[in-house]
């Protein structure tokens, strides 16, 4: 982590809570020789991350369960602890004690690696998250394209499992997955190049420095709210949910065709390691969406700032898993045929278009006055015009969808 | 300094070189995704970060894919071993012919480039550098590339489509 960002306006009792994990963590250091200083620094960065985001990880099924139950209006898990609140460990405790089965005809090496795989490629991705002001685990000057790199891997790690699993339904799982990998990649990356062309780098640190501050005191500059950035968000959180295997983007393992997918010939800890590398892989990409769209560690208001900045963080990144629970419970699946017509028929031509408003907006940043005015009717106009054209035209002759019940 | 480049070399090209050997397709392509891997570590060695995330995200993350879904889509039975018939003049004389076209531009690509002596820093190159470089005295390049690709795209479609489709399942 780096402390080389200066505190802004940080009023003294904001400093300290803001400077405290690294304080923490430099007094630690200070006992250590000086040699060991750097790799125990790196060490307890990696530390705390897995725990934070490992306890993250059992709340968030627990969350979720709750959630679900809630919304289908059920209780969900209620007998271990209080509310459930210890269920998260009664799971770990069953997932470490159930045997482990490998298939007799399994490819045995690729059917170990596979989760091991995916667990550490879904992990690399928080490396370079700005959590807060002075939270930085690793500074690149390319993060984001390494975010996405590390990431573009995962799902070769699901085709493995599903691959080595010797299993038809495994195998299908393994295909889908990897047709929905390439369907999605694209408004993946196409979403968020407006916001590398706007702030011009592809550092996350800078990234969120771009957003900071506050048109009138409370309107914050966060890209979410521009044109372009809406509309690069509300893709980029699409093809997020497809990434990370998501319903209504579940299709590797939609359970009522295929088992349960890539997962089926996987018990005790190997079944549970997929599971962390989903969740894992839905926080980093929610943490990018974070980053890249909603401001980072920004405060929303001026006033608000005496939050510490990781506290702004985290409350952004719950907001935004709250958001894939609740669409889980609202959405069904898609088809095959629909997941990859979505994808490149609607988002990829909406995300090229989106570059070009993305240009527009920075070619005309110096208008000032009515001109304003102007220049938010055209970006508004290139945003919605295409949506509703492309919208209208894909869905033509079926939608809206008419249902007739029994009488 | 050279301690992990040596490491990197070997893992790129044992990997390159076992992936040539199996019979099990599948297996050859994993090992060369790995080997790939291995030629963006030596890219992060060398300094060049954002070359070697591209290659990444490029090689491992897209055409890997292609690599898998090809061999899948393509083999009628996923029975392990290929059978291998025996090797005739004709098919090593073909397997040398390639080898040493191969060998012969990258050797005269390698020969060509001038070497500049003495230990240089890594150029500070910023994403807009690059754009810059790539708009600008590269443009010709880009769009010749951009060309190639688009028609090797349309001829992949053009080869691929199916018959309209006619099922009711078909529709949206």
């Amino acid at each position: 982590m780096s402390a080389a960002l200066p505190l802004s306006a940080a009023s003294g009792a904001n400093a300290l809570l803001e400077r405290l994990p690294v304080v923490l963590r430099d007094g630690l250091l200070g006992y250590l020789p000086e040699s060991l200083r750097w790799i125990v620094s790196g060490l307890i960065t990696i530390a705390a991350l897995l725990a934070v985001f490992g306890l993250l990880f059992a709340y968030l099924t627990l969350a979720e369960r709750k959630l679900l139950g809630r919304i289908q209006n059920r209780p969900g898990p209620n007998r271990t602890g209080w509310f459930g609140l210890l269920q998260p460990f009664a799971d770990a405790v069953k997932a470490l004690t159930k045997e482990d089965i490998v298939p007799r005809e399994a490819d045995a090496v690729l059917h170990y690696l596979a989760p091991v795989v995916l667990v550490a490629l879904s992990l690399m991705g928080f490396a370079v998250l700005p959590f807060g002001r002075l939270l930085v685990p690793v500074e690149l000057d390319s993060a984001v394209l390494y975010f996405f790199a590390a990431g573009a891997a995962t799902e070769l790690a699901v085709f493995m499992a599903g691959w080595a699993s010797r299993n038809k339904y495994s195998l299908l799982a393994a295909m889908r997955a990897l047709a929905q990998l390439i369907s999605y990649e694209l408004p993946l990356l196409l979403s968020f190049v407006p916001v590398i062309m706007l702030a011009g780098t592809l550092s996350t640190t800078e990234i969120v420095t771009a957003q900071g501050g506050w048109t009138l005191g409370f309107l914050p500059h966060w890209h979410v709210l521009t044109p372009w950035g809406f509309a690069g968000f509300v893709i980029f959180m699409i093809a997020a949910l497809a990434e990370s295997n998501r319903s209504p983007f579940d299709l590797p393992e939609a359970e009522s065709e295929l088992i349960a997918g890539h997962l089926t010939e996987y018990s005790g800890f190997k079944y549970a390691l997929f599971f962390m590398a989903e969740y894992f892989g839905m926080c980093a990409l929610s943490g990018m969406a974070v980053t890249l769209f909603l401001g980072g560690w920004q405060a929303p208001c001026a006033f608000l700032e005496f939050i510490p900045s990781y506290a702004w963080f985290g409350a952004k990144l719950l907001a935004l898993l709250f958001g894939f629970i609740w669409i889980r419970a609202t959405l069904p699946r898609l088809r095959m045929d629909q997941l990859t017509r979505l994808a490149w028929k609607f988002l990829v031509p909406l995300a090229l278009i989106n570059l070009g408003t993305a240009a527009f907006w920075f070619l005309t940043a110096g208008w000032s006055g009515p001109l304003q005015l102007v220049r938010w009717a055209v970006a508004v106009a290139l945003v919605v015009v295409p949506f509703l054209l492309l919208g209208r035209r894909l869905t033509a002759g079926v939608a809206p969808r008419t249902y007739r019940y029994a009488t | 300094m050279l301690f992990p480049f040596l490491i990197i070399a070997c893992l790129t090209l044992a990997s390159a070189a076992v992936a040539m050997m199996l019979r099990n397709l599948i297996h050859s392509a994993l090992l060369l995704v790995l080997s790939w891997a291995g030629i963006a570590a030596f890219y992060l060695w060398a300094g060049a970060e954002f070359i070697a995330f591209a290659q990444i995200l490029v090689y491992v993350g897209a055409i890997s894919m292609v690599v898998l879904f090809a061999v899948l889509l393509t083999r009628p039975s996923r029975d392990v071993d290929l059978p291998l018939p025996a090797p005739t003049v004709l098919r090593i004389a073909s397997g040398l012919m390639a080898a040493a076209m191969v060998a012969s531009v990258l050797l005269t690509a390698v020969l060509a480039t001038r070497i500049t002596g003495g230990r240089s820093h890594a150029p500070n190159l910023t994403v807009k550098d690059l754009g810059a470089l790539l708009a600008g005295p590269h443009a010709a390049s880009l769009l010749v590339v951009g060309v190639i690709l688009t028609v090797a795209l349309l001829g992949a479609i053009i080869i691929a489509a199916p018959a309209p489709a006619e099922r009711p399942e078909d529709q949206p």
